[in-house]
């Protein structure tokens, strides 16, 4: 039986909004003061959702011990306390939480291959979430 | 069509271990989780139906049954119990989240009459859930 299995982490980062498409006065009236040059800060929820098949042997869609490994390893070593606008993924793409969500997506997609995966979520503070299936529609 | 979702908590202790492995492998597979004595939870269900609303009532169903049926079916099979131990059908099933919210699904589906099931959630902890919406 199908079962999806959704597991929360959390990180913090630095960014800035601004892209090189516009001009300063645009920049500032699109990003307001997510455009102040000295970056600012967050405390991000992600959440990641896989589903599959329930093992009889094992009773998971997938060892959380594997999921758990790999998001450490390949996202929040890589994005926990740095400046998101610094790494090489945001050189030439502005670092909103839509663009994370969907970088986010695509390492999962890439790398983590014992589940299906089926959405990101982001939490980027507790009033705003964000979430990306890699273009398929969201399930309720 | 209108969905609703009722919330309910319980607190449950379990463990993982498959008779058909090795202790070694049952250590190495499921970790802290393979204790034989048991850990606990607080779970929280959230249980997801849809339906049409009704013209008459306004409802897509009645509140109070679906309260009544949770109580009955799940809540007080459940709540306060050492799962592998005292609720049959984990007697032969390893008692994961997945698991819980697949038995949870059955206990309520055949007893739900006029909205029908959407989707079951479970919380192991805030952290981790899992979701089943019936599919085999």
């Amino acid at each position: 039986m199908k079962a999806h299995l959704t597991r929360r982490y959390r990180f913090s980062a630095s960014h800035r909004l601004h892209s090189d498409a516009m001009a300063d006065e645009e920049n500032a009236a699109t990003y307001g003061k997510c455009n102040n040059p000295h970056g600012h800060g967050h405390n991000y929820a992600l959440e990641v959702t896989v589903s599959g098949p329930v093992d009889e042997r094992s009773g998971m869609v997938c060892n959380l011990v594997d999921l758990d490994g790999f998001v450490r390893r390949e996202i929040i070593e890589r994005f926990d306390l740095q400046n998101l606008n610094m790494l090489p993924e945001f050189a030439r793409m502005v670092p909103t939480t839509e663009n994370l969500c969907a970088v986010i997506h695509d390492i999962l997609q890439r790398g983590f291959t014992l589940a299906h995966l089926e959405k990101v979520r982001m939490e980027e503070t507790m009033m705003n979430s964000f979430e990306y299936a890699g273009g398929a529609e969201l399930r309720r | 069509m209108v969905y609703l979702t009722r919330k309910a908590e319980f607190s449950a202790s379990h463990y993982y271990d498959n008779p058909s492995f090795s202790p070694e492998e049952n250590r190495q597979l499921f970790g802290k989780c393979n204790n034989p004595n048991g850990h606990g939870h607080n779970y929280t269900l959230e249980v997801t139906v849809k339906g049409e609303v009704d013209t008459r009532s306004g409802f897509v169903v009645d509140l109070k049954q679906l309260k009544e049926i949770l109580q009955r079916e799940v809540l007080d099979a459940l709540d306060h119990r050492f799962l592998n131990k005292e609720v049959p059908e984990f007697f032969t099933l390893i008692p994961t989240t997945e698991n819980l919210a697949i038995s949870i699904w059955q206990r309520l589906a055949p007893k739900l009459q006029k909205a029908q099931l959407h989707r079951v959630r479970v919380y192991e902890t805030p952290d981790l859930f899992v979701d089943y919406y019936g599919e085999a």
